[in-house]
């Protein structure tokens, strides 16, 4: 019974001996055998672990962990910054998964002094980031393997994109907004997530005279004349959809508004910068770029 | 001959009547009093044995146990072990001091103010400590006089026992001269520094991004949470002390009630008492801010009910608001520790819950007597 429940570990321990399972119980647990009790913290994070088909190891996952929908039923623990340690310890955990940003710090010390095996997964809003992020999960979740594979995957997916912009002159003015429940909706700037995404699918942020989001006066919005407005599927329906922003009378003699470009993406997709960033890029290109990009 | 006899007998019965009554009183404060201690001690029970990870009171006196060096009584899991002494005890012993520093501090200063308004939030301590802090939070790294070298996590409570301090001192400065200290000045100064201090913070919001704006958000509704026994015992006595020496002040607070000119002929140093209170406020409400963000609520709510209780003799009411604070903020945390699982609410949110529409009840009930 016993060597049925744990086949891996019970030949092992007949077929080696002593030292074998000496062996076992002192090194770090055998690949198959990897953490089953996981907390991630982080969208991405939480989408990497789906990504892997390693969901069954999770028991709890982050308020930032929207996607795949399935996540959103795991419980929650809490808004990534504003974590408690106890709870995430009533779980059980044997592995902690954990965003770069996630805190607060005396938080994440504590955790640490519970002697539970932490992971931080660093978090770099570029497509070496993407993978780096994919290869650190899947070495914390013993699936390499997996990993390599999924990483594979993701940068055949951008060097398409890529090689598709390849030698571009123009790179469309993109305007990013983000709908902050009432009052002026937030553009993005310079050294933003968005920044980098546009960037990416041939495009460049506008306004960029500050870094950051900000609330931007709608004659700035006027003066910065985007030809695409890239907005969360959350803030479009916020602003009341792409009809709406576009008769907004900031935005209404914008390049954007003659040609009708509004386009809307998941925001976890479009700013995560996890295994869907490729797929955010391309569809954002399809809309700078619609030459280089058709037919795909 | 019987005239006077039936009158002295008179006198003697309305002498007893009174000494009675006042007894009644008395054994009635006493049992208030003791009740309070009892809620309090309850309440600690509480915090120390409820939360996510189940630890059953013979474990919890077993690791209690191994920690004072008397062995373990059975065999406890280590994860019990550390979320006993490591993270509910220091939190919950952080509860009880910032309840009492919060509670007594607001005590004080309705007494001193004569307005059953007050909270040490109007000197300015809670909203120069928010400002300080919001600096921290939004612009980070980037602050000057090479306090940069000063740890993050250590940076933000010294800014915000700072900025706490140094609002106080200037509300003071701006109400004092010729060694007078006008309350009615100081009531108003401390409003206009409110006011100015919470456009500085809206500025911040401003430039903030997305991230920043959150942990703000976060650290204005408060919380126990991540308070270690180095940090709670550091900051302990700066709580405790001011908490404990506001009791001494019970005399001049009950004199002040009186008004005071009134209180000057009593022998009541009153310019003495008014630094004192400002500055022993300041002291446990600016410690207790830095460590947990800004609580509302208690410093007001705390002090009425134990007038409605136990009446408006500082000599009962400051011991009273030592004890029934910690046990509302010990309550508090509790569920706000346990309500969305396994999450956890800003304490906040659960004071003002409860504080917002008890104290609007407050001013019904009072409305209703006339009393205003």
């Amino acid at each position: 019974m016993i060597d049925s429940a744990r086949p891996g570990r019970g030949r092992l321990t007949l077929g080696i001996g002593l030292v074998g399972a000496i062996l076992t119980a002192l090194a770090p647990p055998a690949q198959a055998e990897g953490p089953h009790r996981v907390v991630s913290i982080g969208g991405a994070v939480t989408e990497i672990v789906y990504a892997l088909g390693a969901e069954d190891r999770l028991v709890a996952v982050d308020s930032t962990s929207s996607h795949p929908p399935a996540a959103e039923d795991l419980p929650d623990v809490g808004y990534m910054r504003q974590l408690a340690a106890e709870p995430i310890l009533a779980l059980g955990p044997d592995l902690l998964l954990v965003i770069e940003d996630a805190g607060p710090p005396e938080v994440i010390a504590q955790l640490h002094a519970t002697g539970v095996p932490i992971v931080t997964v660093p978090d770099e809003p570029t497509i070496d980031g993407v993978l780096d992020k994919v290869r650190r999960v899947a070495a914390a979740l013993g699936e390499d393997e997996a990993g390599e594979t999924l990483a594979g995957k993701i940068r055949t997916a951008h060097d398409a994109v890529t090689a598709r912009l390849e030698g571009i002159t123009e790179r469309p003015h993109v305007l990013f907004l983000m709908s902050m429940g009432g009052g002026a909706p937030l553009a993005a700037g310079a050294d933003t997530s968005a920044a980098a995404v546009i960037e990416m699918a041939g495009g460049q942020v506008t306004p960029n005279d500050f870094s950051g989001f900000k609330p931007v006066s709608p004659e700035a919005l006027a003066m910065a004349a985007p030809d695409v407005v890239l907005v969360s599927e959350r803030t479009l329906e916020a602003l009341g959809g792409a009809e709406a922003i576009l008769t907004r009378p900031d935005l209404a003699n914008s390049p954007a508004a003659r040609t009708g470009r509004v386009v809307a993406m998941d925001a976890l997709m479009l700013l995560g910068f996890g295994p869907r960033t490729p797929d955010a890029v391309a569809t954002l290109a399809e809309a700078l770029h619609p030459d280089r990009m058709s037919g795909r | 001959m019987t005239e006077s006899l039936g009158a002295s007998l008179a006198v003697n019965a309305e002498e007893t009547d009174a000494a009675a009554r006042m007894r009644r009183r008395e054994a009635r404060t006493r049992l208030s009093l003791a009740g309070m201690a009892a809620l309090l001690i309850a309440c600690l029970l509480l915090s120390v044995g409820l939360g996510a990870v189940a630890i059953p009171p013979l474990e919890a006196l077993s690791v209690l146990s191994a920690r004072l060096g008397l062995g373990a009584l059975t065999d406890h899991t280590p994860v019990q072990e550390t979320v006993l002494w490591s993270l509910r005890l220091p939190r919950a012993l952080l509860g009880v001091l910032v309840g009492a520093a919060l509670a007594i501090s607001g005590a004080a200063m309705q007494g001193l103010f004569r307005n059953p308004l007050a909270d040490p939030g109007l000197i300015g301590v809670s909203t120069g400590a928010a400002l300080a802090a919001a600096l921290v939070i939004v612009l980070g790294g980037a602050v000057p006089f090479g306090l940069g070298t000063i740890p993050g996590d250590l940076l933000l409570p010294l800014a915000a026992f700072g900025g706490g301090l140094v609002a106080v001192a200037l509300v003071y400065r701006i109400a004092s001269h010729d060694g007078r200290t006008e309350v009615a000045t100081m009531l108003l100064a401390g409003i206009a520094l409110n006011a100015v201090a919470g456009a500085a913070i809206g500025v911040l919001v401003f430039i903030s991004d997305d991230q920043a704006l959150r942990d703000l958000n976060f650290w204005l509704l408060g919380s126990l949470g991540g308070v270690t026994w180095d940090r709670l015992l550091l900051v302990a006595p700066l709580m405790l002390g001011p908490a404990l020496l506001t009791l001494a002040l019970a005399r001049p607070l009950n004199a002040l009630l009186f008004g005071e000119t009134d209180a000057l002929h009593l022998g009541i140093d009153v310019e003495q008492t008014k630094r004192l209170v400002v500055l022993l406020s300041a002291l446990a409400v600016g410690s207790s801010v830095a460590l947990t963000g800004v609580i509302g609520f208690v410093g007001l709510v705390v002090p009425h009910l134990v007038r409605l209780t136990i009446g408006p003799d500082h000599r009962v009411l400051l011991p009273a608001a030592l004890m029934l604070g910690p046990s509302l903020l010990l309550l508090a945390d509790l569920l706000a520790r346990t309500l969305v699982l396994p999450a956890e609410l800003p304490i906040g949110i659960l004071t003002s819950c409860v504080g917002g529409p008890f104290f609007l009840w407050l001013l019904l009930r009072r409305r209703g007597l006339g009393i205003w």
